[in-house]
């Protein structure tokens, strides 16, 4: 029986190499499909009415005209008279006509009353929110008293993020089609091909198994996209009704108002610290916004576990639109608040940060060498030694430049997964899985596992993702899915060698254990010149294919948990506008075992951007008194282009001591720090603290006035 | 979008005879990044397009010595920043050009379009109207959020700023502006072609419903040293937060006459005389610049949101100034 485990660093082809992803070409030619591509023969198009109030009850609906107009095939009502519906762009009516044009028309044509109720779209201050806030958790650890008696220097500051969206290119919806009058066919944009099946039938009261989830390429998710979301079950229905394929997918405002959001988060943080910069206290009032679910706790203080702390969270519940989970949920939010805080401390005994928050490295878990040994390749990237400044950079004219670092965790376990591997007589290769690529290179990453195993090159391995119908996999969120999908495909692989080698072991004249398959042949090991190529190895299994299940979880250790990276950023910003451009970034990262350090790289290089997106441009700006979304596109939502970005350098931790953890992920860990980061290093180019992201020229110029120095006004 | 009819003429009498009296007729196609994002969003709903792309006469950009620059309504933003003669004449047009939002709006967008294009306001952009009201009448923009809005004339009914970045420099320059009509051709300021609306059926020009931009005139620089600054947040395609431009005339090292314009701070381009009286007289140094700076936004105010404008507004304005003293753009 095979030894379930990866291979030594010797023996891996393409393991841990540099590998351009596989569907590259097809990507930036166009070629390949994504769910918004798909467009079935007779299909139409839906277009959904939408609540235009923050909170109101519908008090009528009447469709009459829309169902007379022609082209128009089904109207469904989503929402009932009588429904409570609580942010702008709710579906509340939905039409499917022959074509964009006509269905926009019919969703005119129809009218819905309202009865308006009372809203509340503000989350900056708790005392705004009434009955909106509700205080949801409060703890403590120690004697925070004692310890803020004791302490030398007391910091104060507040800290904070507004809601931001999730921005996917490809907006969430689908186009759903009966394939009989029990089966659906869904073609999802989804991070979940495998669990989002179940979710549909439930509600169209058909039996799981009837429904197939299809999606080849996926256009973002970012957590936004676990769905089925209501508008997916009404173009089923819709379908339904119609007899034919319905397409619907979100308008790009309506995609930036209901598709979700990251919630708020907003902190008054006092640390107390000793002189020489050891963390004695943490007291914090929190709060956050994101929907009716009043947004999550972020993790205060984050990372470093302060010994003695007081904390209190309020929960603000508004009429803004849902949220969801956003890459790294409530770590970035965590991160920003602490990191800022620990800055400003060390700024205050006018320490080094990255000696101060060395210093207090011990209270940082698991990690804290792994933290330790990055900041040291970090600061070497950055230039640190050479380039930091005391707070306030003091070179003369209006371009300062400071210099910012944060660290950051994540699990990153692997979610349970099913794959099979069909191993063909002729020696040719598949592996299926329900799993999806969103964009990060799984499909690379499980060829490479599948080739690297069984020692063949990349190309002879054919792979099928994205069809509910193969094995399951879990969904893509939470950094779980390289872990899971590569052990499983690992487990299947040794398992397939394993069955080929029995075979092939005879004619060989040697045990099945002393068997290995290099470069395409299945050799002996001793003496490798006793071999057969894979092909004839194959064809010694018989006329049948054999097909080999694998699992994660399974037996051996292939993957594992718990991440740390670090991060530093270079920054300059121009005191007389408030403009802040990026210099240069710098993440030092670890995830265990990388089975494509390219795509991992990657991974980072987006995290970085998206990251830069929401330390400088990004907030979900919302009208307080009407509770809408006043920027619900790409214009006034602002995202970083390319030259916006600077220059951004990885570094990712592997060989003795990360090899042997076994596969992590990654997805999320590297987008936690970057607005932490950068706000470090505005304020240490500045002067000042910018208590609020995003770090736009209103901000900066707000925070240099209240500094009044003499860079405030020109 | 909703159904509309398309009209596609190779003459611009045959252009002015398909537009209508009502703006809700009819709308002029040229670029098209504006419009059809508006029709898309159906903050416009006209019955017909009017595409003149067909129309050879509202092309082409011609230099001459004495009679200075001819741009064409339907030259495109790009084309004129890669003119050779523009670079060589104009270089401060050509620069300017050169930096509006991103390349595809560049290669598509006109510079009638860039004149005529519509304010970016979002309560506008959001359907509420040009003029911003909730459905009881009262105004959005003075208590909502007016971050991008006006600091300078902003006491209503209009609170937008005007989109224009090469306006603020084509009066500068003292342009002027061609338009064609049923009556025939007229020839304004550029200055005077923006008008701030009162209603929600004037717009933001002084152009008939049935007139089109056809050709703007560019007179020799001489020796006017002109430059301008753009304060944006991004690099990537984004709107100026504030933008100056400045023509100088100098003399014996200083300054004997003045242009200042201003631009997305106002609902029209922005002339501050008061930026210029403070310059006129002086050699232009850190000083003279700052406080003609200051001059600038003297009459300026916050709407709430927006106050950080005005620092910017200033800025531009010093900086513009400073660049064009050097020289200016070359």
């Amino acid at each position: 029986m095979a030894e379930y485990k990866w291979p030594d660093a010797d023996k891996r082809t393409l393991i841990g190499k540099r590998i351009s992803r596989v569907d590259g070409p097809a990507k930036v030619s166009g070629r390949a499909k994504y769910s918004y591509d798909i467009n079935p023969p007779g299909m139409l198009w839906g277009k959904m009415v939408r609540c235009p109030y923050a909170h109101a009850k519908i008090t009528a609906i009447d469709t009459s005209a829309a169902e007379k107009m022609p082209g128009v095939k089904a109207v469904q009502i989503v929402q009932d008279v009588g429904s409570e519906i609580s942010w702008i762009g709710a579906s509340i009516v939905a039409v499917a006509a022959v074509d964009e044009p006509t269905a926009m028309d019919a969703a005119r044509a129809i009218k819905v009353s309202y009865q308006q109720l009372p809203f509340m779209a503000v989350d900056t201050d708790p005392k705004l929110a009434g009955e909106f806030a509700r205080p949801a958790n409060s703890n403590s650890q120690g004697d925070t008293d004692k310890a803020f008696s004791e302490a030398d220097t007391v910091v104060e500051g507040f800290y904070g993020v507004p809601m931001i969206t999730h921005c996917c290119l490809e907006a969430h919806g689908s186009v759903m089609e009966w394939t009989d009058d029990k089966s659906v066919l869904a073609h999802l944009s989804t991070q979940a091909v495998s669990g989002s099946a179940s979710n549909i039938a439930r509600p169209l009261e058909i039996p799981a198994g009837n429904v197939t989830v299809k999606q080849d390429h996926v256009g973002g998710g970012f957590g936004s996209k676990f769905g089925p979301d209501d508008w997916d079950i009404t173009a089923a229905r819709l379908s339904k009704k119609a007899g034919k394929p319905v397409k619907m997918f979100n308008e790009r405002d309506a995609e930036l108002m209901v598709a979700g959001a990251r919630p708020s988060a907003y902190a008054r943080v006092k640390v107390a610290v000793k002189k020489d910069g050891t963390l004695l206290g943490w007291q914090s009032e929190s709060w956050a916004s994101g929907g009716l679910g009043g947004g999550g706790s972020p993790p205060l203080p984050y990372i470093f576990n302060i010994p003695n702390q007081k904390k209190q969270h309020t929960a603000i519940v508004n009429h803004v639109g849902p949220q969801r989970a956003w890459r790294a949920p409530s770590h970035p939010q965590g991160c920003l608040i602490t990191m800022s805080a620990l800055e400003d401390a060390a700024a205050a005994l006018k320490m080094d940060p990255l000696e101060f928050v060395i210093k207090n490295l011990d209270l940082a878990g698991a990690r804290a060498q792994v933290y330790a040994d990055e900041f040291k390749i970090a600061a070497d990237l950055i230039g640190w030694k050479k380039n930091w400044h005391e707070r306030g950079d003091k070179t003369a004219g209006p371009i300062k430049r400071g210099l910012g670092l944060s660290l950051h965790t994540w699990g990153g376990g692997g979610h349970p997964s099913d794959c099979d591997l069909v191993v063909q007589p002729d020696g040719s290769i598949e592996l299926k899985m329900a799993t999806q690529d969103l964009g990060t290179g799984t499909r690379t990453t499980l060829m490479i596992v599948v080739a690297d195993s069984l020692g063949l090159p990349l190309e002879a391995v054919k792979l099928s993702i994205g069809d509910s119908r193969l094995p399951a996999s879990g969904g893509s969120g939470g950094s779980t899915t390289i872990a899971g999908v590569s052990s499983s495909a690992r487990r299947a692989s040794l398992d397939a060698l394993d069955l080929v080698f029995a075979k092939a072991a005879p004619a060989l004249d040697a045990k099945p254990e002393d068997l290995e398959a290099v470069g395409g042949m299945v050799r002996v090991k001793s003496n490798p010149s006793k071999s057969m190529t894979w092909a004839q190895a194959c064809a010694k299994l018989g006329a049948m294919p054999i097909t080999v299940r694998g699992k994660n979880p399974g037996p051996g250790n292939l993957g594992s948990q718990g991440v740390g990276g670090v991060q530093m950023a270079d920054v300059s910003v121009d005191v007389e506008t408030g403009i802040v451009r990026m210099n240069k970034m710098v993440a030092v990262q670890d995830c265990g075992l990388i089975i494509d350090l390219k795509t991992a790289e990657s991974q980072v290089y987006g995290a970085l951007i998206m990251g830069i997106c929401y330390a400088l441009y990004e907030e979900k700006v919302t009208d307080a008194r009407m509770g809408r979304m006043l920027n619900p596109n790409m214009e006034f939502y602002k995202l970083a282009g390319i030259g916006d970005v600077g220059e951004l350098v990885v570094h990712m931790m592997t060989g003795k001591g990360y090899d042997e953890r076994g596969v992590i992920g990654l997805g999320e860990p590297p987008v936690v720090s970057p607005g932490a980061v950068i706000s470090n290093a505005v304020a240490n180019a500045i002067g000042v603290r910018v208590p609020t992201l995003p770090l736009s020229p209103d901000r900066v110029l707000a925070a240099l006035e209240k500094k009044g120095g003499s860079n405030a006004r020109i | 979008m909703r159904a509309f009819e398309y009209a596609s003429p190779g003459t611009k009498e045959q252009a002015v005879s398909l537009l209508g009296n009502n703006w809700a007729d009819a709308d002029v196609l040229a670029g098209g990044t504006d419009l059809l994002a508006l029709m898309k969003d159906d903050v416009v709903k006209p019955k017909r397009l009017v595409n003149i792309k067909d129309i050879q006469e509202l092309r082409g950009i011609t230099v001459s010595s004495g009679r200075g620059l001819r741009i064409g309504a339907l030259v495109t933003i790009q084309e004129l920043a890669d003119h050779p003669q523009v670079l060589k004449s104009f270089p401060v047009i050509a620069k300017t050009a050169g930096e509006i939002a991103g390349p595809q709006i560049r290669n598509m967008g006109t510079i009638g379009g860039n004149l005529c294009q519509r304010p970016r306001c979002w309560y506008y952009r959001a359907g509420f109207g040009l003029l911003a009201k909730d459905e009881s009448g009262e105004p959005l923009v003075p208590a909502g959020d007016n971050r991008y809005h006006a600091i300078l004339g902003n006491s209503g009914p209009a609170y937008f700023v005007s989109p224009s970045t090469l306006a603020p420099l084509f009066i500068a320059l003292g342009a002027t502006v061609r338009l064609f009509g049923p009556k025939g051709k007229r020839e304004i300021p550029v200055e005077k072609f923006f008008v701030v609306p009162q209603t929600e059926s004037d717009r933001e020009h002084d152009l008939k419903p049935n007139e089109i931009v056809t050709e703007i005139v560019v007179p020799p620089l001489g020796g006017v040293k002109s430059a301008t600054y753009e304060i944006r947040q991004k690099e990537a395609m984004d709107w100026p937060l504030a933008f100056a431009s400045v023509a100088l005339t100098m003399s014996g090292g200083k300054v004997t006459a003045a242009r200042v314009v201003m631009g997305h701070v106002a609902p029209v381009p922005w002339r501050s005389t008061e930026a210029e009286a403070a310059l006129v007289g002086k050699a232009v140094t850190e000083e003279s610049a700052k406080a003609a700076g200051d001059a600038a936004v003297a009459g300026a105010k916050s709407l709430g949101r927006n106050g950080y404008k005005i620092q910017l507004a200033r800025v531009a304005v010093k900086r513009a100034i400073l660049e064009a003293a050097k020289g200016g753009v070359r």
